[in-house]
């Protein structure tokens, strides 16, 4: 199965919300989804000055921003990206 | 970082609209409505009710405009009025750290606490086992009362059915000093003149309880306002952006700083310096963590002649700051409380955390890595840099050295051991956090991501 590509929004109002540590994500994966997931680090996706800077740590899962991501929210999100494809 | 996310990203979210606020020139015009901003009346909240959400975030703020939340006097001042005065005041106010009373969850009164597991044993080992009599059994189970115990945990160690829970205080138990204390309401407080500014109580709050005193207002209005100012930011700094030291420098000047040094380049010239000392001295310590040498002072006296006369990075730093730019007004860019301690004391005239800087850089609209690249006016070399993180003093310092990282039980028994004159190093680095200053109460990245992007 082609993986969840998983974009990490390194900019600095990302950074600045609390997000840095949303680059150890693939320390945080379970077990069942090791292998399933692409993960990249980004520069700013501008997403902060698109939106707002109030809803950065932004991630793109599979092109689709989630916003105030958290190592739980991005992977509910990859766990429905999956149940979508199966 | 050992902040709880959600008091972290509240913080941050507060900082972010009062240094927009201020960008525009308009923060008494907006200020007393960020808590109704921030915690709209449909919001699910994380304590009783938005109501009380709202509360603490106007004391959060009243700390981030400089005050002391405990000098509140009249509960309907306005926030812009605090504003105002901040605009206007001449000098900071000494204290650093404030407890928000409406946040602190009034931790137990004695640590220890007999669960509903107690079986009400024939036995009775916990009342034998207790000291002060403060332990009884009513009703069929055992109960402790407050104003007896004094925390020993004999009670906990005699029970057979594991019955007697310890409830830590968290920042009681993270303070190293005995410095936060319970008040008359049961609430904490914090004793000022016992104080080294760690910044452990802040971190360790799980209710964000503990708040800095902030200069924000006297020194982002200074850059929106086009006033010269030079900026000294701490080694540490560098590793908080995914983006190459030379555009942080560009970020600098782009929100308004007129010269920029690196306190890295301090610190090769403290680390000479204190080179030189360890030629003389059979044995010295670090000087560089005002924490630690709080602590020594506070816990550890007879090791104090050990400190090293050598002054700190900052000091040094702001010594070539004011060569450069005689006359300007020096911001040091610092990771945590304790160096506010320092540059009170008149080391430079302001400091900016770098979370209050990370603020400023969004409410301006700057991407650190879009930033044009320059060098910074001081520069370092990479040993300096390294200061950044635990056992780069030592490494530049270049003799047979110790690190210890934290201020606790095991780095006190490390201390006292030295200062008996029995420690097994010539040399000996004391960083109050966990990793170095790249773990400091005040900063932004986590240190495991900043750790990589320190020079080693």
């Amino acid at each position: 199965m082609e993986p969840v590509t998983v974009t990490i929004c390194m900019g600095t109002a990302c950074v600045v919300m609390d997000g840095s540590r949303l680059v150890l994500l693939e320390e945080h994966l379970p077990e069942r989804l090791r292998g399933l997931v692409r993960i990249r680090g980004e520069r700013c996706l501008d997403l902060c000055t698109r939106r707002s800077a109030a809803l950065a740590p932004f991630v793109l899962v599979d092109g689709e921003p989630l916003a105030n991501a958290t190592f739980e929210s991005i992977v509910l999100r990859i766990e429905e990206r999956l149940a979508g494809r199966a | 970082m050992a902040y709880p996310a959600q008091t972290t990203r509240i913080r941050r979210e507060l900082l972010v609209k009062t240094a927009t606020a201020i960008r525009a020139g308009d923060l008494p015009g907006r200020v007393d409505r960020f808590p109704l901003e921030m915690r709209p009346r449909r919001e699910t909240a994380l304590r009783c009710c938005v109501h009380r959400e709202r509360a603490v975030l106007r004391y959060r703020a009243m700390a981030l405009l400089g005050f002391s939340v405990q000098d509140e006097e009249d509960e309907l001042k306005p926030l812009a009025d605090y504003a105002r005065e901040a605009l206007v005041r001449g000098s900071r106010d000494p204290r650093l750290l404030t407890v928000i009373e409406e946040a602190c969850g009034g931790c137990v009164r004695t640590a220890y606490f007999v669960s509903n597991a107690c079986r009400g044993c024939a036995d009775q080992s916990c009342v034998a086992a207790c000291p002060k009599q403060a332990i009884a059994v009513r009703g069929g189970q055992s109960a402790i009362d407050p104003d007896r115990c004094v925390n020993c945990g004999k009670c906990k160690d005699a029970c057979a059915f594991n019955a007697i829970l310890r409830i830590p205080i968290p920042c009681e138990e993270a303070c190293p000093v005995q410095a936060i204390v319970r008040g008359p309401s049961g609430r904490r407080e914090l004793r000022h003149d016992l104080c080294i500014a760690c910044g452990k109580c802040m971190q360790a709050c799980p209710f964000g309880a503990v708040a800095e005193q902030s200069e924000v207002v006297e020194v982002l209005g200074a850059l929106a306002a086009g006033k010269p100012m030079t900026a000294l930011f701490a080694p540490a700094l560098a590793a908080q952006f995914q983006a190459p030291l030379e555009r942080l420098v560009g970020a600098l000047r782009r929100l308004g700083f007129t010269g920029v040094v690196e306190v890295a380049a301090g610190a090769d010239l403290a680390a000479l310096a204190e080179r030189l000392e360890l030629e003389e001295a059979p044995f010295l310590t670090s000087s560089c963590c005002p924490a630690y040498t709080g602590l020594v002072e506070a816990r550890v006296p007879t090791l104090a002649p050990r400190v090293s006369a050598t002054p700190t990075p900052l000091a040094y730093a702001a010594g070539l700051a004011h060569e450069r730019f005689p006359g300007v007004p020096r911001v040091f860019i610092s990771p945590c409380v304790a160096k506010r301690r320092e540059a009170l004391a008149g080391a430079v005239e302001h400091v900016l955390t770098f979370e209050e800087l990370g603020a400023a850089l969004v409410a301006w609209g700057i991407e650190v890595d879009a930033c044009d690249p320059g060098p910074a006016d001081v520069q370092a070399t990479d040993r300096g840099r390294a200061f950044a993180m635990a056992g780069g003093v030592a490494a530049a310092v270049g003799a047979q050295a110790e690190v210890l990282c934290g201020l606790g039980a095991e780095t006190l028994r490390r201390l006292r051991l030295y200062a008996s004159g029995k420690g097994p190093a010539r040399f000996l680095e004391v960083m109050a956090c966990e990793g170095g200053c790249i773990a400091g109460p005040c900063t932004l990245a986590d240190p495991k991501v900043a750790r990589r992007r320190v020079p080693a």
